[in-house]
This record gives structure tokens, sequence and C-alpha cells, in this order.
């Protein structure tokens, strides 16, 4: 847990000291933003059947997406751990007095949520003020909020677990380029970065409820507007939680599996 | 000229030495764009149209603007990645030799993986043309070639506009990615498709719309006469690149009086 | 041949602070220091000397040779080397000198190195005969034979150096300006560079300036020595002047029968003490070295006597202690 606060402390303190990067990143993703919410806009004004989520939805969806960039984007990564895995050094980290899992989980979730405080609250406080029809909206109660908060944090646990995998997986490949692409392509589809998932096709949406990628991000984001209804938002924080103990479960008995023929091998 | 030649012989065989990866690389190239594209399909499938564009125009349009980002960001990758040359201290190097700065630094890196992209963006526009009922003329072939080209110098202008910010500050540099990533993303669609100040924005100040709009109007036979004029107007718009090359040359003017 | 007057550079910088608090209110406003890096630095360089030119850390050395290679332009004062200024002309300038970054490499790391060659001959324009020609002779003298056919992410950090020098030369440049060649280099690697450098300067003539921390090496190649500290020079002149100036102290190592009294001689420093070995320093300025060994011989039975000049080293960390540098 120590741990865990030191690399906060340090990474909101490395985040501030490059003020103008912090400032840059929040107008790209302003514009990123703009850009989206205009395609969808021109997409919507002649639709000819109603879609299955409106468009004050989809502005606070992208909105919500833009200040949790890091929640979503999986190839938000760690060379650093990368270039441990390959050179083979490894064996340092194994010499450390605490288990190799816990501590890559801790160090990595340090990463994305020092990095996710110092953007969202910009983009969330200016997407507040913004005029008609660009604004995002308040959720439609207050137990949406306490649930869409619950998720948020869920989902980010669970985005770690699901990123351990791709370090786990340089392991075995040595080279980091294929995993990232393939967890990146997939990953990002599936999490509703491209498209929302509600505006997929039928076939699709099913492929990515299965998938543990939607329940990252666009399951949150769907809480907070009030698209997915409390109940079933609670049945999803269940579903969230169930997949969290799986993936760190089975996470950590890849890796630990690994480090031994690591240790055999001697390196 | 030669001699950019011979860089990018140097360079390709520099890259062919990790072939798997290239390889790997190129792959990911290819499949990025794809699931951009995909959504792009999943959407028009679902809502048909976008202010009166359909699929086969979009896609059109689509495939000249990655391929314009592809071919730039290739071989004008030494003015992308520039801010790290600054940081390793390698642009003195540049400077301590009897050539431009600007072909050394174009010269310095090139990402062939980008191959990738340029094959999606292909398939993409051979699909489109396939299926949309185009009559033919050398005219719009010539457009279609204008289109593609002043893309490749637009945005490599906006590569120099980025480099050359290095010289004053390599913190921040990702604003930059509003013009080249987002230019790539937002110019996937016809121009007027936006709101009128992003439309302006980018036709006036960053000239996309006389790569994706104005010409597109004249390819598909949209235009109300003054055929020659969307004709030409790609070429217009590839004069962007000029004052890039100026602002680059006070960039290395600036550098030189500090040294940072 | 080269000429500098009156030299002034300065930059600013930023201020950084730490602490979450002061990095916040950095996000705001920014404090900016100016510091002067070069002031007033002027002197003159002849035809085929070498010149080692040194300092510490940040005195302003690799400014000079930005300055004199035509990549930084300074604030005031003249600079003309070969009839050119340096930053004024640069592409006609550059071509007439090399120059070596000790931690930087000017060659394709994935390519073999006869390649980063042909490269250059084509950015330096070089004619085709005198390429061959200049080529297979820095193969000669530097034995890349082995090496040049081999990517330079597989050599070792002599045989690097070894190209690196090289394609500093292919274009036959008249001034050389080596930044730290030797560094990080093995001892064996180190005298090949040395030796190769004092032969292109004995056989071609290349003036050549070098900046090092490693006084081996000015000790090697060096006639004259330039020291700069803070920004302005401090010393300019032969290294043999130097010694004799600074180097006013010598150390006796005596070995003697058993003597049970501490020695007490004028002049000198008891450095240990042991009755059958003493290590004294004599001050030349008060004393002589054979006076001490004379007043040594009275007091005791000696057996061996070893005398040791100061070695440069020691003199330079003088000199920055004197300076306050």
């Amino acid at each position: 847990m120590r741990v865990y606060h030191s690399v906060l402390k340090l990474r909101l303190l490395m985040g501030m000291q490059y003020r103008a990067a912090a400032i840059a990143g929040v107008a790209t993703q302003f514009f990123w933003g703009f850009i989206i919410i205009m395609v969808f806009q021109a997409f919507y004004e002649n639709a000819v059947t109603t879609p299955p989520i409106s468009l004050k939805e989809i502005i606070t969806y992208i909105w919500l997406q833009q200040a949790f960039l890091v929640f979503v984007t999986i190839w938000f990564r760690d060379n650093e751990l990368f270039d441990l895995i390959t050179s083979g050094n490894i064996a340092y980290e194994l010499c450390r007095p605490c288990e190799l899992y816990g501590f890559w989980y801790a160090k990595l979730l340090a990463q994305r949520l020092s990095s996710a405080l110092l953007r969202c609250f910009p983009i969330l406080i200016v997407a507040f003020f913004l005029p008609k029809p660009y604004d995002m909206t308040l959720p439609p109660s207050f137990t949406a909020f306490i649930l869409f908060i619950s998720s948020l944090i869920l989902g980010l646990f669970l985005l770690v677990a699901v990123s351990m995998f791709m370090y786990i997986s340089v392991f075995l490949t040595m080279s980091p380029t294929g995993s990232l692409l393939i967890f990146s392509v997939l990953g990002e589809f599936f999490a509703g970065l491209i498209i929302p998932v509600p505006l997929m096709p039928e076939w699709l949406q099913k492929i990515a409820y299965v998938l543990p990628f939607r329940w990252t991000a666009d399951f949150p984001f769907r809480v907070y507007s009030g698209h997915i209804p409390q109940n079933d938002a609670i049945i999803g924080i269940v579903i969230q939680l169930a997949y969290i103990l799986c993936l760190v479960w089975l996470g950590r008995l890849a890796l630990n599996n690994i480090l031994k023929k690591v240790v055999v091998q001697g390196g | 000229m030669s001699l950019y030649f011979k860089y990018l012989k140097i360079l390709f065989k520099s890259q062919m030495q990790y072939r798997a990866s290239f390889l790997l690389l190129m792959t990911g190239q290819f499949f990025i764009p794809f699931s951009v594209f995909a959504g792009l399909y999943f959407l028009f499938e679902r809502f048909g149209q976008i202010r009166g564009w359909d699929f086969f125009e979009v896609a059109l349009c689509f495939a000249v603007i990655h391929m314009a980002f592809a071919i730039s960001e290739c071989f004008a990758r030494g003015f992308d990645m520039f801010s790290g040359m600054v940081v390793r201290g390698e642009f003195d190097r540049v400077l301590v030799r009897p050539r431009s700065t600007f072909i050394q630094v174009l010269g310095s890196k090139f990402e062939f993986t980008r191959f990738g992209r340029l094959l999606q963006s292909a398939v993409v526009l051979a699909w489109a043309l396939g299926s949309l009922p185009l009559q033919w003329s050398p005219a719009k072939i010539l457009t279609l070639i204008l289109m593609i080209t002043s893309g490749v110098l637009i945005f490599t202008g906006i590569f120099i506009l980025q480099a050359t910010m290095c010289f004053w500050t390599v913190q921040g540099l990702e604003v930059a990615n509003i013009f080249t990533d987002g230019g790539r993303e937002m110019a996937q669609y016809p121009l007027n498709i936006y709101q009128k100040w992003v439309a302006r924005f980018f036709t006036y100040v960053i000239p996309f719309g006389t790569v994706n709009y104005l010409p597109l109007m004249y390819l598909l036979g949209k235009n109300n006469g003054n055929d020659l004029l969307y004709m030409l107007i790609p070429a217009l718009g590839s004069l962007f690149i000029l004052p890039c090359v100026l602002f680059w040359q006070l960039g290395v003017r600036h550098y030189r009086s500090t040294g940072s | 041949m080269i000429q500098l007057q009156g030299i002034n550079k300065s930059y600013k910088v930023a201020k950084r602070q730490t602490g979450l608090k002061q990095a916040a209110k950095a996000l705001f406003y920014r404090e900016h220091t100016t510091i002067e890096a070069l002031k007033d630095v002027t002197f003159e360089i002849t035809q085929g000397e070498i010149v080692g030119y040194i300092g510490p850390n940040g005195a302003g050395k690799s400014t000079t040779i930005k300055i004199m290679s035509g990549i930084l332009v300074p604030d005031t004062g003249t600079c003309t080397i070969m009839g050119y200024t340096p930053w004024k002309d640069r592409a006609a300038y550059v071509k007439n000198i090399g120059v070596v970054f000790g931690h930087r490499s000017q060659l394709w790391w994935d390519v073999p190195v006869i390649d980063s060659f042909e490269l250059l001959k084509d950015i330096y324009k070089i004619p085709q005969q005198d390429y061959q020609t200049t080529k297979n002779l820095l193969i000669e003298t530097l034995e890349l034979q082995e090496i040049i056919n081999s990517p330079v992410r597989q050599l070792s950090l002599g045989q690097r150096m070894r190209c690196e020098i090289a394609a500093s030369l292919l274009h036959s440049p008249k001034i050389l300006f080596l930044d730290e060649p030797t560094i990080g280099l093995d001892a064996v690697s180190k005298i090949a560079v040395r030796q190769f450098i004092k032969t292109i300067n004995k056989e071609k003539g290349v003036t050549i300036i070098l900046t090092t921390h490693d006084m081996n090496d000015i000790e090697a190649l060096a006639d004259r020595v330039i020291l700069i500290g803070k920004g302005s020079l401090l010393y300019d002149g032969q290294l043999g002047e130097l010694k004799k100036q600074y180097a006013t102290q010598k150390t006796i190592t005596a070995d003697y029968q058993k003597n049970s009294t501490p020695l007490q001689i004028p002049g000198t420093q008891t450095l240990s003490w042991t009755p059958e070995r003493a290590i004294i320093t004599v001050d030349t300025d008060v004393t002589s070295t054979s006076e001490v060994i004379t007043q040594l011989s009275n007091i005791v039975e000696l057996k061996d006597v070893a005398i040791e000049a100061q070695p440069i080293e020691d003199i330079i960390i003088q000199l920055y202690k004197e300076y306050q540098i």
C-alpha cells in the first residue's frame, strides 16, 4: 500500500511539472470530443429509425470517455516493465520482498489513476459549461451517480487486471509489439472507443457483452447517463466483481507459473 | 534529391534487420485504421447516410485521407519524431554537416511500417471506386492524384510545424496531434458535416477542405459548374507547406542562438 | 587559423521547483535566471596545433566548441576560422571541419560501418577517388578491416570510437574537434585513439581541439592547454609552463634504518611516518628536493629514496580550487 501511495504521489508531481503537456493533452481531448460529437450529430440528424441511445446520452458518453481515456486505452503502457521482461533484468525484481503480481498491479493502477486525476477534472468541468448541445449533463439521480462511481472504480481495477495479461504474454513472445497490437485493436473496439457499444450491430454487441473490455468503460459511462437502469447496473457491478476476481486469480496463476520457469532457466 | 534516396536506402536496410517486428508493426498499421473503418461501416449500416453522403462516398474520402496520412507518416517521419532528435542532441550533428537541415531531418527517419496503413486505404479506395457510379475521365484521375499529393503535403507541413515547436519547447507537443491524428480523423468525413467554424478552420487555416471536400464534390459530380476550379483546388491547398518550411528556417535560427 | 575575439554567450534557464505546491505554482508562473556561459573568451590557434581545452563540467567547454563548429551563434564577439565566420557560412564552412562528440554516435546503428561511410561520402560530396584513398588510409591506420562490415550495434565501445573518428575524417577536414573522445574507453583503446590523433596531426597537419576530463589525454597529446572555468578563460599556455608554475610539490618516500624520532625538516610536510619509512612532501618554492635529501641523510641512515612529481590531475584540481570553480 505504501508503494502504491508513493508511486501515485511521484506520478502526480511529475505530471504537474509538465504543465504544457497537461494543457496540451486536455486541449487535444477536447478537440477529439468535439469532432466525434459533431459526427454523431450529423448521423443523428436524418436518422430514419430511432437509435437505441439518444444523442444527449452519446454526448455525455463521449465526454466521459475523453475525461477517463486512460481507463479505456490499453496501450497506455509502462515501457519500463516491458524492458524489464525482455532484457532479463526481471531477476532483480524477483529479489524484492513482495509478490510481483501485487506490486505490478499497484504500480499500473497508480499510473492510470494519477494520469486520470490530472486530466479528468478540467475536462469534466469545462464539458459541463459548454453551450448546448455539446454540454454534458448531470446523472439523472444521486443513486445513478453512486453506481457510476463504483462501476468506474471497479472498471479501472478490471482494466489493470486485463492489461496484466499483456505484460505476462511478453514473457512468452519477448516482444511487446504483437501483444500490444492485439490488445489495443480488439480491446478498444470492444470497449466502445471507436463506436459506442449500443450503436454496434446486434451480433457484434453480443460479442462485446461476453468480453471483459466493455465492463471497463462502456458500462460505467452508460450507468452515468441512466441508459442502463439501476437494477441492471447493480447486476453489472456484480459481474464486474466476478470478472476482477477471476482475472486476477488467473493472472496471478499465470505469472507465478511463468516466473517459476524463468527461475529454472536461469533468466 | 539523390541524397534523399541514399537515406531511404540505408534506413530501409536498418529496418530490415528486425524483420519479425517490422512485419508485426505493418500488420498493426493495417488493422488499426481497419477497426476505425469497421466502425464507420457499422454506423452507416445503422444510419444509412450522413448529411446526404452515402457510405461509398465517405469511404472514398476516408481512403484519400488515410492514404495521404500513411505516405507522409512514412516519408516525413523525421519531422514527426524530431523532438527525440533535439532531446538527444543529435540536431547538433545535423548542423555540422554541409547540407540543408531540411533534407537531413527528412532523411533521418522513415517509417516503412506505414505501408500497412497504405495498403489498407488502397483496398478501401478500390472498393469505393468500384462501387461508386463514376464516369471516369483523365481530369478526374488527375484530380484524385492531386488530392492525395496535396494531402501528403498538408500532413507533412503539420509535421514540420510540430517539429519546429521543439526548438522552443519539447513539452506539450501532444497538441500537434489535434492537427495530425485529429486532422486525419476529422477529414475522413467530408468537411461539410461539421459545424461552420470547424469547416472554415480546416479550409482556410489548415486546408484539409481543399483535399477532402471541394474536389470530392467534383469527382462525384456534385458541384455546380466551375469544374476547373474544383479540380485544381488541391494544388492550392498544397501551398500550405511553404509557410511551414519558412517557419522551420526561423526555428533553426532560434536554435542556433539559444542552443537549448 | 582560428581566432576568437571577445566571445560572450548567455542562456536563460527556467528555475525548477521541488514539491507539489511549487509545482502547482509553476503551472502558471515560472522564474527565469540568466546564466553567462561564456565571458569575453579570446584566443588564437595556429595550424597544426593540438590544443587541450579543459575545465570542469558546465564551465563552457561545449558552448565554445558549438560556437566554433557553427552550431551556435554567440551574443557578441567575433570568430574567424579559416576565413569563415562559422555561424554565417555554415554549409561552406563545415566542409572543412570534423567533429566527434564522444557520447553521441554519427553512425547509423543497424547497418555495417561501411554503409555509413558511403552515405557520408554523399553527404559531403566527396569525389570517388579521394574517398577511396582516404577510406583505405583510415582503415589501415585505425585497423578497421575486421569491423568495417559489422553493424555498429555489435561493436565494442573502443571499436565504435575508432569508426567514429574515421567517419569524421572521411572528408579530410583541416580542423578536428574532439569532444571527450576517450570517454568510457578501456586503457588499450585509449592508447590506440591517442596514437592515431597524434599521427593525423603530424602527418596531415590537422589542427586538433580536444576537450576531455582525462588528464592523461592532455599529457599524451596536447602541447598547449586552455583552461576555462565559469565561462572565463583562466589559463592559456604550454602544458610544461603550467606544470612548472603550479607543480611546486614533490613527494619523497624514504626508507631507512630504525629511527624513533619523527622528522622535522623546514619546507616539508610529513604525510606519514613509521620508524622505518616516511612520506613527505616538499614545497619547491621554499626548498629544493636535493636539500631535503641531504638533510634526511643527516638524520637517518637512508636505505632507499623515491621522488615523485605531482601528477597533472592534482595540478588541475589545485587550479580548480584556486579559482574556486
